[in-house]
């Protein structure tokens, strides 16, 4: 049971197609998204070669959207990495979450995993799995969500890199990734307390905009997560002690309604 | 260094800051030790990192609050938000909001 299973059980097990067809309602945003993309490493200078290998390589959309320009005017390569490395941020907080439906599998594979796991493979998986468990066949679900993302993220962006010239951008193709996310938001909001730090995370991010390198979103997500704790009534010293008064051993925050605001 | 070998190496880099970024937490064998707040807090990170992708890509246009209704934008996610909440599936909220954002930007020239 430690070892992956074989690919041929993996892509026959059911939870494989349920994960696929979870990301299929969102790839119609991520082709779109995906085409933008191939389209900008072209017309940023890119050749088609250095272009696909960008593409199969660093698979990170917001990355690539951000450096393109930077690699276009020269700039240094440290300032580059570290540009990708601020807008990667929210992945290491991603990973910490990963934790404990991974750790069991060995370290290469660990890695091979989370890199092939966009921001989409997470939320879908998260939403889906609230808890670590084995028989369920999470893995195989990560497994057909992470399939779906990758074929229509890297065939979009192959399209875009070499019909870079004949795609027009101005009909503002690239907002259909946009509502792709809006809509996933939505189907995240299930109380007042995640409607609450979604509408937090939206003003913090457009309030702390002007913060270079994407900065903005690591403070969205921090005061998120900050409101949410709050309203879930759990964090701090009085959450805590009315929890365990209340024999309460971890209530997931779905669960705990605003009984009191800690804060 | 040429043009080329300059966008080859930063490319490599790139991906060694995306294999080491999203595999952060999973690298160290020994157990992370994350107290029980943290872990119930970073259930709204999912949620908080859309939210801030999303609002900043409607509602501003160049690092600035934009300051017009005539914008595509804000009707495609206005038709978006209508289909998601009528029918909740994604795929309408992304055909809806597109079916009313092309329009304007191409006829009305928002």
């Amino acid at each position: 049971m430690q070892a992956m299973h074989s690919l041929r059980d993996t892509v026959r097990h059911p939870q494989f197609r349920a994960g696929a067809r979870d990301m299929a309602s969102l790839t119609l945003g991520l082709a779109a998204w995906g085409l933008v993309t191939g389209v900008a490493m072209s017309k940023g200078g890119l050749s088609i070669p250095l272009a696909l290998l960008m593409t199969f390589t660093v698979f990170a959309g917001s990355v690539q959207l951000a450096v393109i320009p930077l690699m276009t005017v020269g700039a240094p390569m440290w300032v580059i990495w570290a540009t990708a490395i601020c807008i990667n941020l929210r992945f290491v907080i991603f990973s910490a979450q990963w934790r404990p439906y991974f750790m069991h599998y060995p370290l290469r594979q660990r890695m091979l995993l989370t890199y092939i796991s966009g921001d989409l493979t997470y939320v879908l998986f998260m939403k889906r799995f609230s808890e670590p468990r084995e028989g369920e066949g999470q893995v195989e679900y990560f497994a057909g969500a992470t399939a779906a993302s990758w074929s229509a993220w890297q065939l979009s962006s192959v399209l875009g890199i070499l019909l870079a010239d004949v795609i027009p951008t101005h009909w503002g193709l690239g907002f259909a990734g946009v509502l792709a996310l809006l809509g996933l938001t939505y189907s995240l909001v299930s109380d007042r307390a995640t409607a609450l730090a979604a509408a937090v995370a939206g003003a913090a991010a457009v309030a702390a905009f002007s913060l270079p390198l994407r900065l903005h979103i690591v403070v969205a997500i921090a005061a998120a997560v900050c409101v949410g704790l709050m309203v879930d009534g759990s964090s701090g010293d009085a959450g805590r002690r009315a929890r365990g008064a209340a024999g309460g051993g971890k209530a997931s925050p779905r669960k705990v309604r605003s009984e009191k605001c800690a804060g | 260094m040429s043009h080329d070998l300059y966008v080859f190496i930063t490319i490599v880099g790139l991906t060694v800051v995306t294999v080491l970024t999203r595999s952060f937490f999973l690298i160290p064998e020994r157990e992370v030790a994350l107290p029980e707040w943290v872990k119930r807090g970073l259930r709204y990170a999912p949620l908080a990192a859309l939210a801030a992708v999303v609002v900043p890509e409607v509602v501003m246009t160049q690092g600035q609050f934009i300051a017009t209704w005539q914008d595509a934008r804000l009707y495609a996610v206005a038709a978006g938000s209508a289909y998601f909440f009528w029918r909740g599936s994604i795929l309408g909220t992304i055909v809806s909001g597109m079916a009313v954002l092309i329009p304007l930007k191409l006829v009305m020239g928002w």
